[in-house]
């Protein structure tokens, strides 16, 4: 702990960069944990609800799989197409990063536009989250999980106009690196919901 | 302010005279009940037992202040900062009290568990209590008769309370008889209390529910003998007022420093209606059934439709009783959907 | 619906007498003190070394000022309620109808924990702790800056309610369904909402950041097992932070979506679950007062280490024994509501791990104690706050574990004998912990001495007015009076209720002495400059520095070899060395970002209080284009040259050897 503590202090000397990548990394790695209590919050919220459907539907009547399966892969693949971004990132390939961001986010908003017409539907039905506990759980989870991709979404929109307005700096290496973590991040809170939720609900 | 402050001293010196004749009247330490002269002694035990530590640490860090304070010439060893010998006993004397009092504690809890029916040779009265916005509700079913901020019983009889609110938390408390429980919509919870010695005690709502919670206030009587229990249950009868499920929601409507109102007949079930308004969206049974919870559920539900009462334990922790206590409107929610699918 | 929402000249309650006094009392005197600003021309001051500064040391400084005018507001709730009781009994109903009285208890909870409490400790905590890891600031100065103005944002939100609307009347838990859209349809619960989870998030990044400037920023040499106990004990509650407020912000979240979109969380109707409000409200409310006190459990051992002259006895005992308390605080949550009916299994559980806490918290008192064993104990103010802890702590300890015995509880929950316990630990513990930090603390921050005359009639009169306070409240506990009544018909209370009101008095006169000290000392802080930067003795590097230190904190970032690394610097003579040169120094540049995008953020939760849905939206958008306006602003640094850095050296050094003769 204290050596690599020592070197961080000698490459700040050397640099004389205030704010040396690592603290950005770890710092939003600490961020990361109290995002993920707030998972927990809403994931333990939903558990006690979940059941408490006020003679509405239940998470047996509304889940389609095939479709949040589909949903589910556009995310997943999100996250795959990031890392490519990330390794062109890594060697400074601007074309490259572009590429991949430009790819990440079509699927990032694939599964949002998914999400909010599964929202819709529901509320279409009269199965909005007004009607029952359930329901509120319901949308609140996955709508919590939906605003962090769209936050995300934003996010990787400003760092897209950063790389085609300006070139690569340290800055935007370690800018790409939390949102990859954040991205990575929210896809296993997405498995999650999607173990917890649709197919625990659903069988 | 000056007015204020005359008041106050003269106040004082009277009430202090006041006080040392009457001791702690009508509070906690002063129980006229099983229950609250077990939660006493608990009280003092338990002090006594901290206290152990607590004087030895108050006269330590004053004497050491005192002792060790600059100017006086004793020993002086500023690095002296660890002693095996002394950690051990620091931290070995708080653990050995606590393990005496964690054991005590685990007894206690048990044996005060306010859902434990008390022991009695006598079997015991049901009540039950609806606290609403802002005065309490008492039912006796199997009496079919109903009061408002009064709710008797005979001395040496055990009662079980079964307590519900209409709308917002409160905490039903009788501080001489001892323990309190929340009430809580949709929800049932019990205390069971009993009275070693006829007499009126002050009941209130101990938990803040608005702007008329400090009204929320009411007697409980424990009659000398059930003769005098009987009379009062024909006092209550003889009122005419009955309570039914328009008279209930007149009742129900927002109310301070509510007068004592006797009801002599209640629509059977009220209790249960009540309750029910509000748990009946808890779930469908469908969903349960199979589940790990299902054959306990079965039983309490064989019992809710016997007698018509909640389930013994329906408690926000115990999740499997939360659910459970949700099946009989379930079944009708379900049942509802299902011709609403039909159709 | 109006372009105001729900906001009209009705919402302004100018027919309250008492309102309207306090309101005309706040337009005076921010009349003159602006006019005093103007007059002296320090607006530029103001507005370009302290609101947009990102130094942790100046933000500690306003954070405590902070603490302590919403101490004072505070406190005014606090003198309003027990003249309320004291006057409104026997059947009287007193000055104050519950529509107001209501508010006033809920503010009081609030204010005092949230925006008196967590700044008070927070403030201690930017001065001090980068300084004590031999850092020259924290890892994220921007985002400091941007937690305290978050923090100042839910302030104002509060304060407002006093002017325009209302606040909340539900007590500072804010229960559904009583918090609900149902029972509370007014706007007072919105602005507790945002209030809290306004300056919530502040809090949760100013955890964040702490944690990283401890785990990324100490100085070389500096183990985690050598960092000073102030710094672990922040650590642990920095932790705490983390792992707790995204609770709270979660929790308030749920209650947001019930009252704004019709959402059943907590709702009695639609199949929601107020106990789960409880549960998870505890899950946070419970961590946080561990969050509270541990700080001040640093500053004690900081103090009684110092001013006897010696090292804290068992540093490892210390940091161990904190890290149980955090890790035990976090599963105890259940015993603020035994009385709810859970099975006695669950109940002797949270009891019995409840329980378990006193143990640690019994070691480090124990360990106080044979610090001073052997010391050569100096009696100064931060002595005296520190041994009246001692004292009063315990007591409170005790009251507390008879509260963790549930069947205690069964008849003490909810009573003023609970109310007296917490106030017992909070100001027996964390306040009189902060008020030491503040006298220890204080010619390190600010260059001159606090006059010790004022400082100890304080101290006494906090503690004889805290003990005639709160040990009536114990009684009336036993006698059977429940919190939170408006007026009360009992001739036996009457007596507790007059002394706890004097008790209230002689702590307002404590107060006032502490006003007074710092005017005194701010008059006379010629004549008591600390001009060595090391008035006490110290034993940690914050001492190291001159009084107040250097914009930079360290000229060169110390090497540390001992968990007291000053003393050991001073043991072997490398304090104090001079050096012909010095490299350039990096530092962040003041900014205003922090202010807007916190301005914008409270402006928002103003308009969402209102319903006022083009403002909130507004908002929303500014606090959003500043944000990313301050992420691709490169003006964000600039360097101290060499001859500076000399120059500020050598004057501090000098004054240093004057000093000493």
């Amino acid at each position: 702990m204290s050596t690599t503590h020592m070197n961080a202090h000698v490459a700040h000397d050397e640099h004389h960069d205030h704010h040396p990548a690592p603290h950005n990394v770890f710092g939003f790695w600490l961020y990361l944990m109290t995002d993920c209590l707030l998972f927990a919050s809403v994931f333990a919220t939903y558990a006690v609800l979940f059941m408490n459907t006020a003679g509405g539907v239940s998470s047996k009547d509304i889940f389609e799989l095939d479709f949040v399966l589909v949903e589910t892969a556009a995310l997943l693949i999100s996250s795959i197409t990031y890392g490519f971004a990330m390794v062109c990132a890594h060697n400074r390939n601007r074309a490259g990063t572009l590429l991949w961001l430009f790819v990440t986010f079509a699927f990032g908003a694939v599964f949002i536009c998914m999400e909010l017409y599964e929202f819709h539907h529901l509320i279409e039905a009269g199965n909005g989250p007004q009607r029952s506990a359930f329901l509120t759980a319901f949308f609140t989870l996955v709508g919590t999980h939906g605003l962090h991709v769209t936050a995300g979404l934003i996010w990787m929109a400003i760092l897209i106009v950063e790389l085609l307005k300006s070139g690569f700096g340290s800055r935007t290496v370690t800018r790409l690196s939390c949102l990859s973590l954040f991205w990575h991040f929210l896809d296993v809170v997405w498995i999650c919901v999607f173990t917890f939720v649709y197919l625990m609900g659903a069988v | 302010m000056i007015l204020l402050l005359t008041r106050i001293l003269s106040k004082i010196a009277l009430a202090i005279t006041v006080a040392l004749l009457a001791g702690c009247q009508g509070g906690v330490l002063d129980p006229k009940g099983q229950v609250g002269i077990e939660e006493k002694q608990l009280i003092i035990v338990a002090t006594v037992l901290m206290l152990l530590v607590v004087i030895p640490v108050i006269f330590m860090t004053l004497y050491f202040a005192w002792k060790y304070r600059e100017g006086r010439n004793e020993i002086y060893e500023p690095k002296w900062s660890h002693s095996t010998k002394i950690e051990t006993i620091v931290w070995a004397v708080p653990i050995v009290i606590i393990i005496i009092l964690g054991v005590i504690t685990w007894k206690s809890t048990h044996a005060l568990d306010p859902y434990k029916p008390l022991k009695s040779d006598k079997e015991h009265i049901n009540v039950q209590v609806v606290s609403l916005n802002w005065k309490w509700l008492f039912i006796y079913p199997d009496l079919g008769i109903a009061t408002v901020n009064e709710v008797a019983f005979p001395a040496d009889v055990p009662v079980a309370f079964n307590i519900s609110s209409d709308g917002i938390m409160n905490s039903f408390f009788i501080p001489q008889l001892g323990s309190q429980i929340y009430a809580m919509a949709g929800m049932v919870t019990k205390v069971h209390l009993i009275a070693n010695e006829p007499g009126t005690f002050k009941g209130f709502s101990s938990n803040f529910s608005g702007p008329g919670f400090t009204g929320m206030k009411f007697k409980a009587i424990a009659t000398p003998n059930e003769a005098d229990f009987d009379k009062w249950v024909a006092k209550v009868k003889a009122s005419g007022n009955a309570l039914t499920s328009a008279s209930f929601a007149e009742l129900a409507k927002d109310s301070e420093n509510h007068p004592v109102e006797y009801f002599g007949t209640v629509k059977p079930g009220l209790f249960n209606d009540i309750v029910m308004k509000f748990m009946k969206d808890y779930g469908r049974v469908e969903i349960l059934k199979g589940g790990p919870f299902d054959s306990k559920m079965m039983q309490e539900m064989d019992k809710l439709n016997q007698n018509g009462s909640m389930g013994h334990d329906s408690m926000s922790m115990d999740h499997g009783s939360v659910d459970h206590n949700k099946m009989k409107m379930g079944q009708e929610s379900s049942d509802k959907m299902n011709t609403e699918a039909d159709k | 619906m109006s372009i105001l929402g729900k906001l009209s000249l009705h919402s302004i309650p100018y027919d309250v007498p008492i309102l309207v006094g306090t309101f005309c009392g706040v337009v005076v005197l921010a009349s003159i003190v602006i006019g005093l600003i103007t007059y002296y021309k320090k607006w530029g001051v103001l507005w370009n070394d302290w609101f947009t500064s990102i130094d942790h040391k100046r933000l500690g400084i306003m954070y405590i000022v902070l603490a302590l005018v919403m101490l004072l507001r505070g406190f005014a709730d606090a003198m309003m309620m027990r003249l309320q009781l004291a006057f409104a009994t026997d059947g009287g109903t007193g000055y104050l109808p519950p529509h107001h009285y209501d508010q006033i208890f809920t503010a009081h909870g609030v204010i005092m924990i949230i925006f008196m409490a967590m700044p008070f400790m927070i403030g201690l905590m930017n001065i001090v702790l980068p300084l004590q890891i031999g850092a020259r600031d924290v890892a994220f100065p921007f985002m400091n800056n941007l937690s305290f103005w978050l923090t100042v944002g839910g302030a104002i939100l509060i304060n407002i309610s006093l002017f325009i609307g209302e606040f909340a009347k539900t007590g500072w838990v804010a229960y559904p369904p009583l918090a609900g859209l149902k029972f509370s349809p007014d706007v007072g619960v919105d602005y507790y909402i945002w209030a809290l989870q306004i300056s919530g998030i502040g809090t949760t990044l100013t955890a964040v950041n702490f944690l990283a400037t401890v785990f990324k920023m100490r100085a070389p040499g500096m183990k985690l097992m050598d960092m000073p106990i102030f710094t672990w004990t922040c650590t642990w509650a920095n932790i705490l932070i983390a792992l707790s407020f995204p609770i709270l912000t979660a929790v308030l979240a749920m209650l947001t979506l019930d009252r704004y979109l019709d959402f059943h969380f907590f709702t009695i109707a639609g199949g929601g679950n107020s106990m789960m409000y409880i549960n998870l409200f505890w899950a946070w409310g419970h961590p946080e007062v561990y969050i509270l006190v541990l700080p001040a459990f640093g500053i004690f051992s900081e103090v009684v280490s110092t001013f006897t002259g010696k090292r804290l006895f068992g540093y490892k005992s210390m940091v161990w024994a904190t890290a149980s308390i955090s890790v035990l605080g976090f599963i105890v949550w259940l015993h603020h509501f035994f009385t709810m009916g859970s099975s006695a299994n669950v109940n002797a559980f949270f009891g019995v791990a409840t329980m378990i806490i006193a143990i640690p918290t019994g070691v480090k008192l124990f360990n106080w104690l044979f610090t001073m064993y052997r010391g050569r104990l100096r009696i100064t103010v931060p002595v005296m706050w520190t041994l009246g802890f001692m004292v009063t702590f315990t007591i409170g300890g005790m009251t507390g574990v008879l509260l963790a015995v549930p069947g205690a509880d069964y008849v003490l929950h909810n009573s003023l004998f609970l109310i007296a316990h917490f106030h017992n630990t909070i100001i027996g513990g964390a306040v009189f912990g902060y008020l030491a930090g503040f006298a220890f603390w204080f010619p390190k921050a600010m260059g001159f001495h606090l006059n010790v005359k004022l400082g100890k009639a304080a101290f006494w009169c906090w503690l004889i007015g805290f003990f005639l306070a709160f040990m009536p409240l114990y009684v009336l506990g036993f006698l059977g009076m429940t919190r939170r009544l408006n007026h009360t018909n009992n001739p036996q209370w009457d007596m507790w209720l007059y002394i706890a009101l004097i008790g209230a008095f002689v702590i307002m006169a404590g107060i006032a002495c502490q006003l007074l000290q710092l005017y005194v000392s701010f008059r006379d802080r010629k004549q008591n400059l600390d001009t060595t930067g090391d008035p006490w003795n110290g034993h940690t590097l914050e001492w190291s520095t001159a009084s107040p230190p250097q914009v930079y904190n360290f000229a060169e970032i110390p090497t540390v070899y001992d968990i007291d690394a000053f003393t050991d610097m001073k043991e072997k003579g490398t304090a104090y060395v001079r050096k012909d040169s010095y490299a350039p120094i990096h530092m962040p540049k003041n900014t205003k970002a922090g202010m807007a995008i916190a301005g914008s953020v409270t402006i928002m939760g103003f308009a969402l209080i209102w319903h006022i849905w083009w403002l909130a939206a507004l908002g929303l958008l500014g606090g959003f284009i500043s944000l990313v306006a301050r992420a691709y602003t490169s003006d964000v640094d600039y360097y101290i040259q060499p001859d500076e850095v000399l120059r500020t050296e050598t004057a501090h050094l000098d004054s240093n050897n004057v000093a000493k003769g």
